[in-house]
């Protein structure tokens, strides 16, 4: 199949990089650039796992093609951990609250979540549980999650300056 | 310093690779020259294969090799039952690959080798294999008549009849005289029930992936298991190859709920594959193919009798189970409906009691553990069964619970199945429960919304358990026919350094283990949580083991833990006593410390662990080596149990189920770290919950599974569940000195009654008695709309419990149906 160029930032770097049309985004993150964070779990847009940042906002990066990305700016899991370590208020507070068990669906909720509160700064608990819909958790129950997004929420609002390199 | 890691809610080890995307999920390894496997699967759920040819899929660029079920069938034997629960249980040939016969839909009938992933799934769609379909068996009570058979060679659906009677045990009374004495008596009740219990898919977020490495001496699997223990025996059995050539690993593994206890054909392939190419090979699943073709669980018909007096004391209990087994018996797929065996008779007192189970075959997917196993359903039978009594006999259900179960001062209890109940208080965390729920005003609210014919009416569900956690002791094992032990396995090594490391038997995939075993271990040698590291998962780190499943790892896993670090606390104490010139009968250990007796000379652990390492001067006879390991086999199982209650809003005009309040009481004896605990029986309540209203694994007449993916399997989100009350009461179990009884399936066992009960407690004034699980809107606007019509005809109430698949299918999209949708019959 004839691959085609595509051009990206993502968590900061910029790539460029021949592609088949096909790919999606996620495998390209994955299988090309090694961003592992990213997870697949299931082939119907509905776990949310593979969630990123694409300009700022989050989608499923499993119902966009790679070439869909050319020219835009990505940011997964990986690229919210500031230089230092340092931890996003939203990956602390999921830490703090102990919203996550297995783990797996956990960089897709945190995702999720970022957007969620840059939407919502300070959201209620129907607002967290309504724009989490489309990220599936089996292990948690979702009240620690829920919890979590408004402990980030409080954190993110005490930080003005996002952390999270490309934010919109 | 006082240390007191235990009962502390530590913030989990875990956590910091899994928050920034350094996470070690199976998928994510790549190895040099890695191949891909893709699987060809059967889309009929039973035919003969009378062609397969793979000549296109060959010849497809990338692809380095396509096996069918003949090319590898004399390296595999048959894939393992390790629990033969009969001498004369009958198990058909369980081929990796099928060879001439499928018999579910989903049944790997070839495997296409390519160097790319894609590369090898495109091949497989050109895989061409002609079948001769044949009759399907789906149900449980057709495959009961042996008229269409699963596996015609077999010459009968019947897998095995299992009874137990404890007239004949000797442990109660005989249960056909209490129920033939109730049926004359005028002083006495016999109440007779069927209910379902749907298929479920335990549906882990990750799906299952797989990958070998044969470059070596050893030859390598990482696999997204619950078992690496068991799989690499079992490997090692299966494929007659030499265990200390076998290494198997689980890295993180991304949730389990018993779905990922099992040998699947998909790891032996893989396995076979990579040595036979002798390049790493690794195979993931879609969403799809585990949603098809990983193990189910549930699946059974409960027909159930129950006498009691009209006072309100039960005399006797006899259940007849039907058991779906799928197409093939998984490594524990036979011994499920057993373990809940010696539930039904849960928390109470019951004079009688007879079990019998027929293991039935189907075309289907095997069923095997799923969270709870066995015991879920047991739990969900008896606490629905004692609702119905208490409305035959118009009681308080929690009062005619009050008159059967065991008084806190009967313990320890032997139940009428010989369990011997070491503790519990079941009145503490019903009282408990009652308070944080609001029972009476609730119960007031009830009635007035009966009274004011409210269309949203109120139900309140109400459930009591017990379960056997600590799977478990050997002895009983053995007495089950399971082909394995019971026991756990850890090791304490005390480093240089004054650091710890722990390695453990089991294997967690998301309950916290490198946490609370630190803490365990912190505690019991005193040292700081900081200091030690829990390594597990892989059995050339920990070369022995049993694994994770059943609530076992704490109560079985963490007492080999104590019982290692204890090792190494004695064997410290002599070089203490050397190294402090005292005896050793004038030591005492503290807070990491050994001291003489009255003075201020003491030695630390971990300079004690340094003199070791350097063992420039030990004592005589003493190895140079702090570390120790242990076994744990437990004498007895642990036995949870708590008190779980659900305020339900039925809309009896759209048939609409809202969970306005759920407040649970759990016993789980003593906390190592109630910060788990808590995310323990949230995760448990979602998932039985989940059963109650939205989950079922539905297949059409065909035995295709309609609920193929995430869009058609309602696994609830965020937006689908309230949030939990949830509180503990504490009654040490006596059978270990940590006082754990578990918690994993705690709140997946209570929970799917108490909502069932609360949804019928909302309409069954207005005549339904029962509804199938999942309570969709469209199954209870249907079940009140036939009430409406059996009250009009005829007194009797009417039930609506008969599983057609025509109900099913509209259940499969029930979260998004309402009574208007279905026009009004009226």
């Amino acid at each position: 199949m004839a691959k085609k160029p595509i051009t990206l930032t993502v968590d900061g770097v910029t790539y460029t990089d021949d592609v088949e049309p096909r790919t999606l985004l996620v495998q390209y993150l994955r299988e090309q650039l090694g961003k592992v964070g990213t997870l697949v779990g299931c082939d119907t847009t509905n776990c949310g796992a593979c969630t990123v940042h694409l300009d700022g906002r989050s989608i499923k990066s499993c119902t966009m093609f790679a070439v869909q990305a050319d020219g835009h700016d990505v940011t997964t899991i990986e690229g919210i951990t500031a230089a230092d370590g340092a931890l996003h208020p939203m990956q602390k507070a999921f830490h703090e609250s102990h919203a996550l068990q297995c783990g797996f669906c956990t960089p897709g909720m945190i995702m999720q979540s970022i957007d969620l509160v840059n939407e919502h700064p300070d959201p209620d608990e129907a607002t967290v549980r309504e724009n989490l819909e489309g990220n599936l958790c089996r292990c948690t129950g979702y009240q620690n999650i829920v919890k979590a997004v408004q402990a980030g929420a409080r954190e993110m609002a005490g930080t003005p300056e996002s952390t999270e390199a490309g934010a919109a | 310093m006082t240390v007191t890691e235990i009962g502390s809610p530590r913030r989990r080890k875990e956590d910091q690779r899994l928050i920034t995307g350094r996470s070690r999920f199976t998928d994510n390894i790549v190895l040099p020259g890695m191949l891909h496997l893709a699987m060809v699967r059967s889309p009929f759920a039973h035919a003969r294969i009378t062609n397969l040819d793979t000549s296109d899929a060959a010849a497809a660029p990338g692809v380095v090799a396509v096996l069918s079920g003949a090319d590898i069938q004399d390296l595999c034997g048959t894939l393992p039952n390790a629990w033969p629960i009969t001498p004369d249980q009958k198990s058909p040939h369980h081929p990796s690959i099928a060879v001439n016969h499928v018999a579910f839909a989903g049944e790997i009938v070839a495997v296409v080798v390519a160097r790319s992933k894609s590369a090898a799934q495109d091949a497989a769609d050109t895989v061409d294999v002609d079948y001769e379909e044949l009759p399907v068996v789906l149900d449980l009570e057709e495959a009961e008549k042996d008229e269409i058979l699963a596996h015609p060679d077999l010459g009968t659906n019947r897998s095995a009849l299992w009874i137990f009677d404890s007239g004949e045990a000797g442990t109660g009374g005989n249960v056909e005289e209490a129920l033939s004495q109730a049926r004359e008596a005028d002083d006495e009740i016999l109440v007779e029930r069927t209910y379902y219990q749907q298929r479920l898919i335990p549906a882990f977020m990750e799906p299952r992936s797989t990958v070998v490495d044969p470059t070596g001496e050893q030859t390598t699997m990482w696999s997204s298991t619950q078992v690496p223990h068991i799989l690499r025996l079992m490997l090692a059995l299966t494929l007659s190859i030499p265990e200390s050539k076998v290494r198997v690993i689980a890295p993180d593994v991304g949730g389990g709920f018993g779905g990922k206890l099992q040998v699947t054909p998909e790891e032996v392939i893989t396995m076979i594959v990579a040595r036979r190419t002798g390049k790493p090979c690794k195979y993931t699943e879609t969403r799809s193919e585990s949603l098809m073709a990983a193990h189910h669980g549930r699946g059974q018909v409960q027909r159930l009798s129950l006498s009691a007096t009209r006072d309100g004391q039960v005399t006797g209990l006899k259940v007849q189970l039907l058991v779906d087994m799928g197409a093939y018996l998984g490594l524990v797929t036979s011994g499920v409906p057993i373990l809940g065996a010696f539930m039904f008779p849960a928390i109470y007192k019951f004079p009688s009691y007879r079990f019998e189970c027929t293991n039935l075959f189907t075309n289907k997917v095997w069923t095997d553990a799923y969270r709870g196993a066995g015991r879920p359903e047991a739990t969900f039978a008896i606490e629905r069964l004692m609702d119905d009594l208490a409305a035959e006999l118009d009681m308080d259900p929690i009062e005619l619970r009050r008159k059967n179960w065991i008084p806190h001062e009967e313990f320890p209890f032997t139940s009428v199945c010989g369990l011997e109940y070491d503790s519990g208080n079941y009145e503490a965390a019903t009282a408990k429960a009652l308070e944080l729920f609001g029972y009476d005003e609730l119960r007031a609210e009830q009635q007035r919304r009966r009274d004011e014919g409210d269309p949203v009416q109120l139900g309140i569900g109400i459930s009591t358990f017990t379960e056997m956690c600590g799977l478990a002791p050997s002895r009983v094992l053995g007495s089950l026919d399971y082909g394995a032990g019971g026991w756990e396995y850890a090791q304490v090594r005390m480093l240089p350094t004054g650091n710890v490391e722990v390695v453990t038997g089991t294997s967690p995939h998301g309950q916290g283990h490198e946490t609370a075993w630190s803490q365990i271990v912190a505690d019991r040698l005193g040292v700081a949580f900081e200091n030690v590291e829990v390594l597990h998962g892989d059995t050339a780190i920990a070369q022995r083991g049993l694994d994770t499943y059943g609530s076992r790892s704490l109560a079985v896993g963490g007492m080999a833990v104590v019982a290692a670090a204890d090792k190494v606390i004695a064997k410290a104490k002599v070089i203490a006593a050397h190294m402090l010139e005292a005896s050793e009968d004038d030591l005492e250990f503290a807070e990491g410390t050994f001291t003489v007796r009255g003075t201020d000379q003491g030695v630390a652990l971990g300079d004690i662990a340094l003199a070791v390492f350097a063992a420039h001067d030990l004592p005589d006879g003493v190895e140079a080596s702090l570390d120790s390991d242990a076994t744990f086999d437990p004498d007895n199982f642990s036995f949870p149990h708590g008190t779980h209650l659900a305020a339900i809003e039925v809309d009896t005009e759209t048939g609409q189920v809202t969970l306005r309040k759920y407040v649970c009481v759990d016993d789980i004896g003593n906390v190592i770290n109630p910060l788990i605990v808590e995310g323990q029986v949230h995760g448990g309540l979602a998932q039985g919950i989940a059963q109650a209203l939205y989950e079922e694994a539905v297949h059409d007449e065909s035995g295709t599974l309609v609920t193929g993916s995430f869009v058609d399997y309602l696994v609830p989100s965020a937006a689908d569940l309230p949030s939990f009350v949830t509180d503990r009461t504490e009654t040490a179990s006596t059978t270990n000195v940590l006082g754990v009884k578990g918690v994993g399936e705690a709140g997946t066992i209570a929970s799917t009654p108490a909502i069932v009960n609360g949804v019928i407690d909302a309409v069954r004034h207005l005549g339904v008695d029962d509804i199938l699980m999942p309570c969709s809107p469209s199954r209870v606007w249907a079940a009140l709309q036939g009430a409406e019509k059996g009250r009009g005809a005829d007194a009797a109430a009417p039930t609506v419990n008969s599983p057609e698949v025509a109900d099913r299918d509209i259940a499969s999209t029930g979260a998004v149906q309402t009574g208007t949708a279905q026009g009004d019959e009226q």
